[in-house]
């Protein structure tokens, strides 16, 4: 649907209302925060992938001088009887209880006023473990008798998982399927059928402010200072292992140094609060770069796609058997193979489609979220299998892409209807920038050019909740209470927009205040592209209940219609002194319907992400080094109501899949990571921007359900990067690569497959 | 460890002294001792930039270089470079340019970028993207520094802070 009424937001790239307490140093971060008498945590972890604890001995740590006390999960039962978490499953122990399940683990804390005193003293700590058999891959972990844990465990928060409890003798820790048409009869009558396998690895969200918390217990009631983007569910998930209401748990939240998907759900907050309870005072533990790497990571995926296509080149079946690796702990894992797996058959208009998406547990770090909640690994497989069925078929690949893709209108292999989501027009966009009509240079010599695109749709999480109030001063100035938590994404700034809007105010002049569940309402998470949309419609019913309020006031004391008296007037009118609040509310739940058994459901996402991706690349087939010579990212995010944040999201999200594309990847040696650093995890730099680097959203396009037409857009361009990347060097060489990440490496061994001369391993 | 000194040195254009550890290394200590937050420990390696800070106009790592070797030095931080509530050209330039998100990193970039300009007042684009390749920014603000290091430039010439050839 195109925007029938342009709202003033089109144009309001406002700077970020924090702008400038980033560019002097001055902003606030939990990084920072110190409180009087804290004592600094740090964490003794595991050697060991897979192994049962004999014994721990923490004598000579506790012996330094300087040390407070060490503490082991025997110490933590004392003050939590049953220390266990996690959002999906209650399956993760605040530290190692009796086993270790991957190598970094956390197994015991030291804790010191000086936090040089703490790592000393880690130092001292040894542990005597028995090894059990492990398991790392996620296609052998599916059969293993190896186990990661001896029974499953969901959290009871979640029906949906009811029946997974108790299970016992599998590392499945969640199976979901989909079911549309007659996927087995449309394979049999098929022209032609195409089976693929595709790799994705286990990447990390490296935010450049590590996991921080500080805990302060103090008489029953605990305060969290934390650097998480979801303080809501921090707070009910403590609350819930410590007995207490919500009342008692205050999760404060101020500007997050970056987190991506991350710092969300529990992570270092049920460690800390352990703790603070245990020392009767403050605790802080910051994470080194290491560290983080243990703490949660993106899942490698494992994805067979397989599509049948009748002679006019239409696809009439697909089924796609996606096994996401999870990691020792699940985390949101099991959302994540539900979300995209629910996605998993691509933008494309197929009757017939069956999805059977795994949650696997291993002996790894744990995965979670990752900007795009599986959306990137599952696009990978789907838009490179796409452009191997046009080869194959020797159409052209967008030809073959337009045969086929899902329209305004049809319905998503869930039963979903596509609605406002620009899928072919962002294709169309990247094609046009990409001169897609004109002659290409393919290169000469050894120099290789190719070029690739990628299309691809993430549904988002659902049912969710935000609340906003909106506190109108006597003065009429404003204050804006949410619990969104602005971590580099401009959440303050956007918000404010929207309520400036309703309220006919000046943005720059509210004050938006920081998530502090003492103070703020709630939120389900500043998570999975929501905020603008869920966080947004809140903001606005909120902003529109106060403007109610203003009009019964205005009624009461008997003011003409159109009076338009200042608040303030009306306020010392009222109360016969600058005095008083008017409160305005709002909720926003999204409209949601349960799939049924099949997968099936009219209302699965409230509204679609939309990624399109083009990309050029040089590769020098002598020695495989490859190069992005240009690239474009376009996504649909209906309205852009702050276009220069829109564009900054756009072009971070590309980078960072850019990364994940061609450079970054956790090695593994024997379930030990060898590569725990930014020495040896290469993360973009400025060199790794393309020269031509073009990222735009779809002009005039517009949510109907979104505030003011809007809806997120801060992952959809990690969706479809991949495998535009992907396309593009199959483009130059004629030869596939099936796993990321596409070093020169993996180029020179595809090369060096295809002269058939491979090289072997290790080689 | 315990062996500590007294170090006087200049912090911001005022006269400071403090009493630290050995080991002790700058970012702890301005974080500790000053109150100081614009430089910050991320990589731990020197690596990401977000714990620069200059020494008699030199960018160093907070996070590996000691605060020993301060005594009798020049410090600056991001802190110290807006005067009189004045922004810095540089400063001026992030903001116009949008040339952060999280922020996390902006204060080792507006170091990089300033000592960058102070050297090479009118870089071309692959020598500025060469001197920043050791300031990392996840958010991947990048296209919007290499923006504001343009707007800086032409800043610092409305400005007068660059000599004319």
């Amino acid at each position: 649907m195109s925007a029938t009424t342009q709202t003033p937001f089109a144009s309001r790239s406002l700077p970020r209302l924090e702008a400038r307490e980033k560019v002097t140093g001055r902003i606030d971060y939990t990084h920072h925060v110190k409180l009087p008498g804290m004592l600094y945590g740090k964490i003794f972890r595991s050697t060991m992938p897979h192994a049962k604890i004999l014994s721990v001995d923490t004598s000579a740590a506790a012996a330094l001088p300087g040390v407070y006390q060490v503490v082991t999960i025997d110490d933590i039962r004392k003050v939590i009887p049953h220390p266990y978490y996690g959002p999906a499953f209650h399956d993760q122990p605040i530290l190692a209880d009796g086993k270790v399940r991957f190598a970094g683990e956390p197994v015991a804390v030291v804790l010191a006023f000086d936090k040089k005193i703490a790592e000393e003293a880690v130092g001292l700590i040894t542990a005597e473990y028995e090894e059990l058999p492990v398991v790392f891959d996620e296609i052998e972990a599916m059969t293993s008798k190896t186990l990661v844990h001896d029974e499953l465990k969901p959290a009871a928060t979640f029906a949906d998982l009811k029946y997974l409890k108790g299970k016992k003798g599998t590392n499945i820790a969640l199976d979901y399927q989909l079911r549309r048409g007659d996927t087995e009869a449309a394979f049999a009558r098929a022209a032609h059928v195409f089976e693929h396998t595709f790799r994705s690895q286990q990447v990390m969200h490296v935010p450049m402010e590590p996991f921080v918390s500080i805990a302060d217990w103090q008489d029953g009631h605990l305060t969290l200072h934390t650097a998480s983007q979801g303080p809501s569910f921090v707070r009910i998930e403590i609350a819930r292992l410590l007995g207490l209401p919500e009342n008692k748990v205050r999760v404060k939240v101020p500007y997050l140094g970056g987190g991506f998907g991350g710092k969300l759900y529990i992570k270092l907050e049920a460690l800390v609060t352990a703790l603070s309870m245990i020392a009767e005072r403050p605790v802080k533990i910051s994470l080194t770069m290491e560290e983080q790497f243990f703490m949660v990571t993106r899942h490698p995926c494992h994805f067979t796609i397989k599509s049948g296509v009748d002679a006019s080149g239409k696809i009439i079946a697909r089924h796609c058997e996606v096994i996401w690796n999870g990691g020792a702990y699940a985390d949101i894992g099991p959302r994540v193979t539900q979300k995209a797996g629910f996605t998993s058959a691509g933008p494309y208009d197929i009757e017939n489609v069956s999805v059977n998406s795994y949650a696997v547990y291993t002996n790894r770090p744990p995965c979670g979220a990752l900007r795009g909640f599986g959306a990137p690994q599952t696009a990978w497989a789907y838009e490179c299998h796409t452009d191997m069925i046009a080869d194959a078929l020797k159409m052209d690949r967008i030809a073959f892409r337009r045969l086929n893709i899902l329209r305004e209108g049809r319905p998503q292999a869930s039963g979903t209807p596509l609605r406002d989501a620009e899928v072919e027009r962002a294709m169309d966009q990247v094609l046009d920038r990409m001169n897609w009509e004109l002659p290409f240079d393919r290169g000469t010599g050894n120099i290789r050019r190719g070029r690739g695109i990628g299309i691809g749709i993430k549904g988002i999480t659902s049912p969710t909740t935000s609340v906003a109030i909106v506190n109108l001063n006597a003065d009429g100035s404003c204050a804006l209470y949410i619990g969104t938590v602005d971590m580099g994404q401009g959440s303050d700034t956007v918000m404010a927009q929207i309520a400036a809007e309703v309220l006919n105010l000046d943005p720059a002049s509210i004050k938006v205040i920081h998530p502090d569940t003492d103070v703020t309402p709630y939120d389900m998470g500043t998570l999975g592209s929501r905020s603008t949309f869920h966080m947004g419609n809140a903001v606005r019913i909120a902003a529109e209940d106060a403007i109610l309020k203003i009009e019964a006031l205005a009624r009461e004391l008997g003011l003409p219609q159109g009076a338009n008296l200042p608040l303030v007037d009306m306020m010392k009118q009222k109360y016969g002194m600058q005095a008083g609040n008017i409160i305005g509310t709002g909720t926003y739940l999204a409209d949601y319907e349960k799939p049924d058994a099949q997968g099936q459901t009219t209302k699965g996402t409230p509204f679609w992400g939309v990624g399109a991706a083009g990309a050029e690349v040089e590769i020098d087939i002598e020695t495989g080094a490859i190069k992005v010579t240009k690239l474009v990212n376009v996504a649909d995010v209906g309205v852009a109501l702050n276009p220069k944040a829109v564009q900054q999201q756009l072009s971070g999200a590309g980078i960072m899949q850019l990364g994940f594309t061609l450079t970054e990847n956790m090695v593994f040696r024997d379930g030990q990571l060898t590569n725990g650093s930014l020495a040896d995890y290469k993360i973009p730099t400025l060199l790794d921007m393309p020269h031509s680097f073009i990222n735009e959203h779809v002009p005039n396009a517009y949510d109907s359900n979104g505030p003011f037409g809007a809806k997120g857009g801060g992952e959809s361009t990690t969706i479809a990067l991949s495998p535009a990347i992907g396309n593009a060097v199959a483009d130059a060489l004629g030869i596939r690569i099936y796993d990321l990440p596409i070093t020169p490496e993996a180029i020179y061994r595809a090369l060096q497959e295809a002269k058939g001369t491979p090289l072997e391993e290790g080689a | 460890m315990s062996t500590s000194r007294t170090i006087h040195f200049t912090l911001n254009s005022r006269p400071v002294s403090a009493d630290i550890a050995a080991g002790e290394t700058i970012v702890d200590m301005l974080t500790n001792r000053f109150d100081l937050r614009g430089a910050r420990e991320s990589c731990g390696q020197g690596l990401c930039g977000c714990c620069t800070v200059t020494v008699d106009g030199m960018a160093v790592s907070g996070c590996l270089s000691l605060a020993w070797f301060l005594d009798g030095t020049r410090v600056e931080t991001v802190e110290g470079l807006a005067k009189g509530g004045v922004l810095d050209p540089v400063q001026e330039a992030f903001i116009e340019a949008g040339a952060f998100q999280c922020g996390f990193c902006t204060p080792g970039f507006i170091l990089m970028v300033r000592q960058l300009l102070d050297a090479h007042p009118d870089p071309d684009e692959d020598h500025v993207r060469h001197y920043l390749t050791g300031n990392l920014c996840r958010c991947s603000a990048y296209p919007e520094i290499m923006d504001a290091v343009k707007l800086a430039v032409a800043k610092r010439k409305a400005m007068g802070l660059v000599p004319l050839p």
